[in-house]
Formats: structure tokens, sequence, C-alpha cells
């Protein structure tokens, strides 16, 4: 398919740009494959450069022949366009919208985007697994590295190569594979340096309405408790939730079958309620009017930090059987690629300080989301403004980034990264030049050559005029478990997200400047007053006679 | 003394608010001022000091198998839950503190007993620390256009006004005492605030004895006088800050609002904030919100929304935003009232100031704001702060409502204010302990009556003394932030729930680092680095100086400059020449903090600060979510889960 024959007119003049505290632009309106560009053709005004997968929906109506375009996006922002010319405005609302819902994958930007930095560092090759493992087996060897998934053929979500206890072999895990949903059998998260107690994670067990067991799957997670120590799973469904999934083939871990576990439920919510959540938060910051009873009503009502709390709550929770109870963690939903993501991934910020670096966060999103087969493409596809109905949408990864933001709030100086990576990530998430985000799986990253045929976001990202801007000027590293507070007045709206686009953020960017002021200058005067005490040693050792009175 | 029943109980538990198992025993001492909790576990000193004066409410609850409880709300927002083994113990303790936590007579207050080790000509000066006077001439006053007038002086025309007012010039004082007659408690319209850029004033009243029809020509021609005194405008608002409806309802009682028929060129407008005991049940209510164990985001929410809090603080700040507008947008001067006159008018008064003039940003121009619109116009400090036993009516968080608005400000503008939320705290605390004479009483002629400034010490110098704690690192004067009018916006997003000021005593809620700590150490170590700086770069040019000159002794050419040898010559370094990176700075700056000194300045010799010593629970500046196993069997709710240990719910 030849993108021309989606554009029904590729330009149009005289288009005038709305944009919310920016100045109005008007200017030539292009229509490219994969953006859409305004430029107004002078040196000095911004133009607009939006990539059509951004687009969330567009919106069309006309005051006499002036059509009035508001294209809303998936990063939350809400433009105007307005187009002289009844046809013109048409046609290009309908180009936009064939354009921002291209079904193939392979037509989507990163396959045609080519950097125009030097990749200093190839980001598909950062944070391989084999490399991760080495770190894991310099601290024990009770893991190894099993590649009865080569092929993708026994768990379809999972990587390659997967971290299992070194007693199990891969005939155990072909049986225990069948016994989890999607073929998710228990695999190794995160291993506690501290106390040696370790994170799995998996799909729900499918024990079905007449309890199903499996041996080999009790032998798997049994391999990983230390003598007479208990162990908890944490599953996070409600309990009826759990309850209700047996009769659908799945379930969960019968206290008979797992003696040694205590099984814990939380109630995180599922996708589609979480879609409506991001869809209801939205709406309420986009709402004009001025009652505060209508704010507060519609952002309780919204429930996002109902579900923020939860899923840090839960969190917590895992971070606390492994780090003060000296526990071992299962954790699982129904899946296991979605709730089940964020509380592994939420605890090991909480409990592993290398997680809190750039690169550590970055390595963890690998691991814990995209290795891990969180699958982006399907829950990303559409955000807050899609006018289609949900279908596997949802904003687990967004809420994901929001639990980190909370952390970082309250622990202002044990994060290297800033609020602009988080940000980052979420755009990036839904719409991209790099081909990082694409795809559900690992299989079906390796199925589509992403590595060979895109630009991964971290060789974007690991350049240092990008880490300067993302790095938090107030880090001083702290090797110590982190534990946030839940309380709702703890939990703020993450604005930095769901406000940017709404309220100018000049005075708080002017704030983040003069601490960064603050802070540099303090460290160029320790370099001038380091380099003046060499000095002074140096004359005051050259000539001794001035040592003489 | 007298009313100490029982001046020691020994194995008392102190229960922990968010987590009833977490608890701490030891000896509970009631002394003439202070109720005092001593950890008595070993090897830790562990003090909770807690006012008398601070003390809300004392309330004993139904005797459990593990002793009698009696909770302690201090008006702090602090809450304290103690067990009491024995019964008639808890009686005893409940009675005394009673009795001590409500004085019936100004002479019981703690600021009459409060004597720090200052001598007496120390303890004058404290007093004299702020001047009123001196913030009229910073506006530019007297002029042409503004006169003090000695109307007021002995009290005569309003017992609740100040002594020193300004008023137009062209008031006379028939004029001024016929305006006060129509006015409630004979408060006149009198000058809060003038803008010397362009003329235009704030002026404060109490509401016209308009009633249905009644007209008075004084006070008509004292408004056409403020109007005057306004040369380029040929308007002026007159801001009524009640909703209409009660304003009408004062109509019938022979009060009301003004008609703009009868009064030349003003335009009338309501702003319609709720009254004293409107916003007293909003803060109770959410009060009980911030009190609830656990509570779910919803029930947090909607408590939030429920108690109207957040709403009725808009509703300041915009009438606030209007005035401030007015003024610097509009030139337009304006008189505002609400009945009374000492606390709606206040509170947007006050914020106007704030948002029109850097000044009153700084740490002290905002002392002198609230000395000017509030200790001296008049707020009824000593009823609305219940700091004698007397009619709960009359009590009312409206100095509250005011701090807050500025805080909710200082979000918005975090380079804009030269103090930080703790000194909005320190303020707060201290308008409640009476352990200063500022706040006591409800005007001036009362204050002076008390002696309060023979008798007792000001908060604004001792705030002054710690002002470092005080400072907001992110505060520069020529900052574009700093300057002219704040444009705030009030969008309902834009409000923050308060909890450093509601739940300042629940450490475990609060950021567990903190930015401001942070960059203070910094900037206390650029302050070394650049002394350290200069006495090098002295000590260098001095040592090549010598150095030179001995080289030039020998070669016999020599250009002595006399200025290399002048002090503190200038530091342009031209001449650095290595860059040696690698710090010799020993202090880090990012210590780990205890939680008291988060939000709390350092308690060097204060005594009622001395209540915010309990934080051993910590691990390294972290807090300590111990996990006593409260984990439970597949959900099963534990009823005595501990919220902090996120077990199941």
């Amino acid at each position: 398919m030849e993108f021309a024959e989606l554009i029904k007119t590729p330009r149009v003049d005289g288009v005038v740009l709305h944009r919310p505290f920016m100045p109005t632009v008007e200017g030539t309106l292009c229509l490219t494959g994969h953006h859409l560009i305004l430029s107004s053709r002078q040196d000095n005004t911004e133009e607009l450069w939006l990539l059509h997968s951004n687009i969330d929906s567009i919106e069309k109506r006309f005051v006499g022949s002036l059509g009035h375009i508001t294209v809303k996006c998936k990063d939350l922002r809400m433009i105007q366009l307005e187009i002289t010319g009844m046809e013109e405005c048409l046609n290009i609302a309908s180009s936009i919208e064939a354009l921002s819902t291209l079904d193939s994958v392979s037509l989507m930007y990163p396959f045609f985007y080519r950097p125009m930095f030097e990749v200093i560092e190839d980001g598909w090759n950062s944070f391989l697994p084999q490399n991760a493992f080495k770190d894991l087996e310099s601290m024990t060897d009770e893991w190894r590295l099993s590649e009865v998934n080569k092929d993708f053929s026994l768990c379809p979500s999972y990587p390659p190569l997967v971290a299992v206890p070194k007693d199990v072999d891969d005939e155990t895990l072909k049986k225990v594979a069948t016994f989890r949903h999607g073929g998710r059998f228990p695999v190794l998260s995160y291993y506690h340096k501290k106390n040696g107690m370790v994170m799995m994670r998996a799909g729900q067990p499918l024990t079905g309405t007449n309890g199903r067991r499996c041996k080999e799957d009790e032998k798997l997670i049994n391999a990983t408790l230390r003598p007479g120590k208990r162990g908890y799973i944490i599953d996070t469904r409600a309990i009826n939730v759990a309850q209700q999934a047996k009769a659908r083939g799945g379930g969960f871990e019968l206290e008979a079958n797992y003696p040694q576990w205590r099984r814990i439920h939380k109630a995180i919510e599922r996708y589609n309620v979480l879609q409506e959540s991001l869809i209801k938060l939205v709406e309420a910051c986009n709402d004009q009017s001025h009652s505060m009873d209508r704010w507060l009503s519609k952002l309780e009502a919204s429930n996002w930090q109902t579900n923020v709390k939860e899923i840090l709550t839960t969190a917590c929770l895992a971070a606390q059987c492994i780090d003060r109870e000296g526990a071992s963690v299962l954790v699982h939903g129904t899946e296991g690629t979605d709730s089940t993501l964020q509380v592994t991934s939420l605890a090991q910020i909480i409990l592993d300080p290398g997680c809190r670096t750039i690169k550590g966060f970055q390595s963890l999103v690998e691991r814990e989301w995209l290795q891990a087969g969180h699958p982006f493409q399907q829950r990303c596809a559409q955000s807050a403004f899609s006018n289609s109905k949900p279908r596997y949408e949802a904003p687990v990864f967004l809420l994901f980034l929001d639990c980190v933001w909370q952390i970082l709030r309250q622990f202002p100086c044990s994060f290297e990264f800033n609020e602009s990576f988080l940000v980052l990530l979420f755009e990036h998430a839904y719409a991209s030049q790099f081909g990082t985000f694409l795809g559900n799986s690992a299989a079906e990253r390796a199925r589509l050559c992403l590595p060979e045929k895109t630009v991964s976001l971290w060789s974007w990202v690991n350049r240092p005029q990008e880490l300067e801007r993302l790095t938090n000027p107030l880090y001083e590293p702290n090797s110590l478990v982190i534990w946030p507070s839940v309380a709702p007045q703890s939990l703020l709206l993450w604005e930095g997200v769901f406000l940017r686009w709404n309220r100018s953020s000049k005075c708080l960017d002017e704030a983040y400047e003069e601490m960064v002021h603050i802070i540099e200058y303090n460290k160029e005067l320790q370099t001038k007053v380091n380099s003046l005490r060499r000095q002074l040693a140096q004359l005051e050792t050259e000539d001794p006679l001035l040592h003489t009175p | 003394m007298e009313h100490i029943r029982l001046p020691k109980v020994e194995n008392v538990k102190l229960l922990d608010r968010i987590s009833h198992r977490r608890r701490r025993v030891g000896t509970l001492y009631l002394t003439a001022t202070h109720t005092i909790f001593v950890e008595s576990e070993a090897g830790v000193r562990n003090e909770t000091w807690v006012l008398h004066s601070l003390v809300c409410s004392v309330d004993k609850l139904a005797a459990t198998p593990s002793g009698c409880p009696l909770l302690i709300h201090c008006k702090n927002f602090q809450v304290l839950h103690f067990i009491i083994s024995k019964e008639q113990e808890c009686h005893d303790i409940h009675l005394s503190l009673q009795r001590l936590s409500q004085p019936e007579s100004y002479d019981e207050l703690y600021c009459f007993a409060y004597k720090p080790n200052v001598d007496e000509k120390a303890r004058r000066q404290e007093w004299d620390f702020l001047d009123l006077k001196a913030d009229y001439s910073r506006m530019g006053l007297p002029n042409s256009l503004w006169k003090l007038s000695p109307v007021n002086q002995h009290y005569k025309v309003s017992d609740t006004y100040p002594a020193d007012l300004f008023v137009p010039e062209s008031a006379t004082p028939p004029v001024i005492v016929g305006s006060s007659k129509f006015r409630s408690r004979g408060r006149f319209p009198a000058l809060s605030y003038y803008c010397k850029d362009n003329h235009a004033a704030i002026c404060r009243s109490s509401q016209p004895l308009s009633g249905f029809s009644a007209r008075c020509l004084e006070d008509e021609q004292m408004l056409e006088a403020i109007l005057r005194s306004n040369p380029r405008s040929d308007f002026m608002y007159v801001v009524d800050t009640r909703p209409k409806l009660n304003a009408i309802a004062n109509r019938a009682a022979g009060k009301g609002y003004e008609n703009e028929d009868n009064y030349s060129n003003i335009k009338f407008q309501f702003v319609g904030i709720e009254n004293i005991h409107v916003m007293r049940n909003s803060q109770q209510k959410m009060l009980e919100v911030c009190e609830l164990r656990s509570p779910s985001m919803s029930d947090f929410l909607e408590g939030l929304e429920s108690s109207g809090w957040l709403k009725h603080i808009k509703a300041v700040l915009d009438a606030g935003i209007f005035i401030a507008k007015a003024v610097a947008e509009e030139g337009a001067s304006v008189l505002v009232h609400c009945s009374d006159g000492w606390d709606r008018t206040s509170q947007v008064c006050s914020v106007a100031c704030v948002l029109l003039d850097p000044y009153y940003r700084t740490l002290r121009g905002f002392m002198v704001l609230i000395e000017k619109d509030w200790v001296s116009f008049g707020h009824r400090f000593s009823h609305r702060c219940k700091h004698l036993v007397g009619d709960p009516k009359e009590v009312s968080p409206i100095i509250d409502q005011l701090l807050e608005c500025v805080w909710q400000l200082m979000e918005q503008f975090p380079c804009a204010f030269e103090f930080n939320e703790r000194f909005l705290i320190a303020i707060h605390n201290h308008i409640y302990s009476c352990q200063f004479g500022n706040f006591i009483g409800n005007n001036q002629r009362e204050r002076i009556g008390l002696r309060v400034h023979e008798r007792t010490h000001s908060l604004w110098s001792y705030l002054w003394a710690n002002r470092t704690d005080y400072t907001n690192p992110l505060y520069r004067p020529n900052h574009s932030q700093t300057q002219g009018l704040l444009r705030a916006s009030t969008s309902p997003y834009s409000f923050k729930f308060w909890k450093g000021l509601y739940n300042r005593f629940d450490h475990g809620m609060h950021p567990r680092q903190s930015v401001e700590d942070y960059l203070r150490a910094i900037q206390e170590e650029t302050q070394q680095l650049e002394e350290q700086l200069t006495s090098h770069t002295q000590k260098i040019s001095q040592l090549e100086q010598e150095q030179e000159c001995s080289d030039s002794c020998k070669a016999t050419t020599f250009d002595k400059s006399p200025t290399i040898w002048a002090p503190g010559n200038n530091l342009g370094l031209a001449n650095t020449p290595q860059d040696y990176t690698g710090g010799f700075i020993t202090s880090s700056p990012c210590q780990p903090k205890g939680p008291d000194s988060i939000l709390l300045p350092k308690s060097t010799n204060q005594i009622s600060d001395a209540s915010f010593s309990n934080g051993s629970d910590q691990e390294s500046g972290i807090a300590d979510l111990s996990c006593r196993s409260p984990l439970s069997e597949d959900s099963t709710r534990d009823p005595d889960s501990d919220e902090a240990a996120y077990s199941a719910a």
C-alpha cells in the first residue's frame, strides 16, 4: 500500500494552528506518510511536527466554509487547526483519520525513520538477558538460564531465555507451562541480594473447577524456598474474581497443594476498567467548569487515584514480604502480563537502588515489561480520547509510571532520573519514531526484525545531551529500601502528564531551573576552590623563603 | 497549679495515630504549662510536649480491658491517643487538662508566664522590630492624597480599630465620624493598601447600616473622597465579600450593603465567601477526613469534597484576585467589607496585597501584612482561636484560610516567596499557642489594656532570629516570578490538599526527603566556598606578589601595583592553571534527615516546640513500615490491620 493513496490533499496554505500556551501560527499544512506538519516558513516560529500515530481522535466542525479540526493526541495534548474551504478540510480530516489508524505494524514510522544522530551504543544490545544473568550469577548459584523457550513455542509471550531454579530441568518446565495461563510458568523476576529472597511471576494456575493440580508446578516454586521457610503468593485479583476464573479453566493455588505458601489477594483492576478510568480522569481534567465540587467528584469518580493506590500498596506488600518477612514471593493475576508486571517492577524500585538509576530503570522496563511480554501494541493502541470501543487498550504502563512518579515525589533525591524521563517513556510507549515499544512480545519483535529494521529508544536516550536533560540534579545514591506512603494524602495527581496541556508550567519550570542553577553553581565553586587549593599548595612549597618570617 | 489533680501517671501508653499496634509506653506528667509524655524505653529519651494552650479538646473514651483511653486534639492538628491503665487516674488527668486547656482569664495565658532568657531591654526591642508606620511610608504615605488621621486616638470612634489610620486627604473628622455612625461597630472606610504606581487603593470597612432605605450623607462623602483620592480613575469598586443572600438578610436587621444609586460612580460586587460558622463546620469535617484511619482514596476525596473546604479556599482566593486585578489592571480603588469587616475583609485584603506587592511575599513583608490587616485592624484572634473559654460559635479558622491561600500560591509560584511552608506553619502554631503576645486579645485597644508589649514577647522577632529555617532557597529577589502581580490560576485542579498543615504530625505521610533542606544545605556550602574562594585568591595573589617581588629584585625591573595588595580584591581569576575535581568538602549536603527536621525548625530554645521530638522509629531517615506479620490468609480482613503495613484490604 502506498501512503499517497491515503493522502487526498497533501498541502493546504493559510492554515491557522492553535496550541495551548503557545502563540497562534499561520502557515502551510503538509501531510506526509507519517507526519502532520505545519510550517509558517518563518525562521523564528516553531513548527508543528506531529506523528500520525500520536493522534488519538479528531473532530471537525464548520463555521460557514471555515473548518475547525480538533486533533486530540495520545499524549493528551489538544490542538486546533483552522482550514478555509470545506473540501480541503474534509480531505485533510479523512486523511489524518486514515493515516492515524494504520493497522499494519510494518507501516509504522519506526520502520521508515532514519536517525539524525550518531548511535554511540545500540540500545537493542544494551540489556541482553544473558548480561543480566551474569549479575545474578555473581550473587547466587541457585538459578540457571533456560533455553526451553528458545523458539517461543512453550510460551509465546516469554523471551527465549528465562531464569529458573537450577534444580528444575527443562522437561519439568514444559509440564509446568501447560498448567499456567498462556504457558507462563513461574520465572525469576528479582533476586534480593540482602537476604537471598526472590520474587517470581507467572500466569494463573489452570486448576479449573475440579481443582487440577500439577506436581511439577509445586516442585518448581517450592525449589525457591529455604528449608522450613514459607513463601507468599500475591494474587493481584480479589478473591471472588479469582474464584470466578475457575469456571473458565483458571484459578489459584489451593492451600492443600501448596502448604508452604500463603496466598494474599489484592484487587488490582483489569484493563478495560483502567481504560475507562483514564478516559474519565482526562475528561475531568479538561472540564472547563470552575466548580470545586464538580472537579473533586469527577476526580473521585474516575478512580484513577484509587488505582494508583491499590497498585502501589500491592507492590509495597510484595516488597515487605521479601525484605521484612524474609520470604520469597510469587506474583500473578490472570495472564500475568499486566497487574503482575506493575507489582513486580514497582517492588524492585522500592527494593533495589539499581532500578532507580537511569540505566537501571531502562533495564527494568526492558526486563519486566518488554521481555516479560506486556502487550504494548494492544494496550497503547488508543489513549483517552478514542471514540472507538476499547478492545485491549489499557493504561497499564502509564499507571506504573504514575506510581514511580509518586515514589519519586516522596524520595526526590533517590532517583537518578527526573520526571521528564517518565513523561518521555509515556509518550514513546504510545507513539514513537523508535521501535522499542512496537509489538506485543519478544516473539513478535523477533518476527518483525525490529533490532535490524528500527532504532531503539535507548540508543537515542543514552547520549550525553539527552541524559543531561533527564538527570535529576538532586540525585544522591541511596542504598536503602525506600518505603513510600500510600495514604491518600500522600498520593497526588500527576500534573506533569494530566495537567500538562491545561496550565502553564512556566513557574514550575523556572523553579526547576533555579534548583539546577543552585546546584551547578555549587559544583562550579567546588572546582574553582579545589584548583586554587592546589595552586596555593604549590606556591607555598615553591618558595621556602616565604616560610621564614 | 491548683488545677493539677495528678501531676504524674506511670505506665501510660501513647498510641500511634495511624497504627494502633505501634505504641510507646512511658510516664505522663502534667505541669502548669505543658503535658509531657516521657517514653520509658531503655536507651531512648523520647519526649512529647504539648502546651496546654494548644489543646483543643480532651475526651475520655469508654474504658477497655487494656485501660482507659484519653484523646487529646490540639489546635495545631496534633492528635494524641493515650491509654491510662487506671480509670481514676484517667479521670483526674481528664479533669485537670480540661481546666488547664480552658483558661478563664487572659492572665492565665502562657505568654504571661513565658520567660525565655532575654533581658528586659532586648524584650522591649522585640516589639520595635515591626513598625506599621514604616510600611505606610514604604507605600509612599502620607502624601497629597492620603493622610494619617488622629480621629481614632484613644479608640473614640471605633474601639476595634487601630489608633492610627490613613484616610483620604479630603475626609474631614465630621465626615469620618458621620460615616462611622453608619457602619457596624463604627468601622468606617480606612486605607489598607495604597499602590503608589497608579494611586489605586484598597480600603476596608464594615457593612453600612442601610437597612432597606437608610442613607448617610457623610458615608456617601467618605466614598466620594476615596474615589477622588485616585485621580486617574472615574469609578471605584465596592466589594461585599458575603454571599448576596446573607447581605440581603442583614438588611432586615438594619444593616446591609451600599445602594449603587446613592453613591456616585461605584460598581458594587458580591463575591460570596461564606460566614465564620460555615467555615468552622467545613474545617471540622475536613479534619475528620484527615483523621480517618486508613481511608480509601474514595473516602478521602469524597470527604474532602463534602467538607467544602477547598471550595471556600478558592472563594477567598478568587475574591483576592478580583481586587488585585481591579487595582493593578484597571487602576481602580476598591472598598472591601463583609459584616463587621474583621474576618472575610481581612482575608481578602491580605490575599490581594500578597498578589499585588512583592514586598508582602518576603519574610518581613508577610509579618507586616498580618500585623496590618489582622492584628491592627482587629481580627478577633482570641475569640476565633479560642484562647480563652468562651462562646464556641465565635471560633473559626479564618486565619488558617489566609495561611492556606498563601500556601496554595506558593505551590503555584515556587520562586516568588522569600519564606517557606515552615514559616506559615510556625505562624499558625503560635497564633494558637499563646506563647507570644502578638495575637492575644481581639483588638489593639484590648492589647494595650493587657499591656502586652510590656509583659510578653513578640513572635516576629523570634521568627526573624530563626529566619534561616524559614527561607525558601528558590527565592531570588530579582527573579521574574518575584516581580509584580501574581497571576494565579483558580481552576479547581490548581488547589491541593495541605497535608503539611492538617496532617502535620503524621510524619509517615510526608515526603521522606526534602528538596528544600537539600538545597539549603547546598547553599550553605556554597557560601563557605565563596568565602574560601576569596581567601584563597587573596593568599595566592599575596604569595605571587611576594615571589614576583623577589624575582623582580633579582631582575631589578618592577612595576609595583599597589592595588594587588588591596584587601578584598577582585575575584576575576584569569589564571586558574589546573582543573582538579574531586570533592574535599566533608559535609555531604544530603545527610539523612529525621522526620522532625523535614518540617520543623530546629527546636533550639523554645519550649512549646519541644513536642516535635518523637521520631525514633526511623531507619536512616526512612520510615519504618515494619511488618509484624499482619498478612492475613486469603484476604480475610484483619480487623486491626496496620495501614502502613500495606496489608490486605
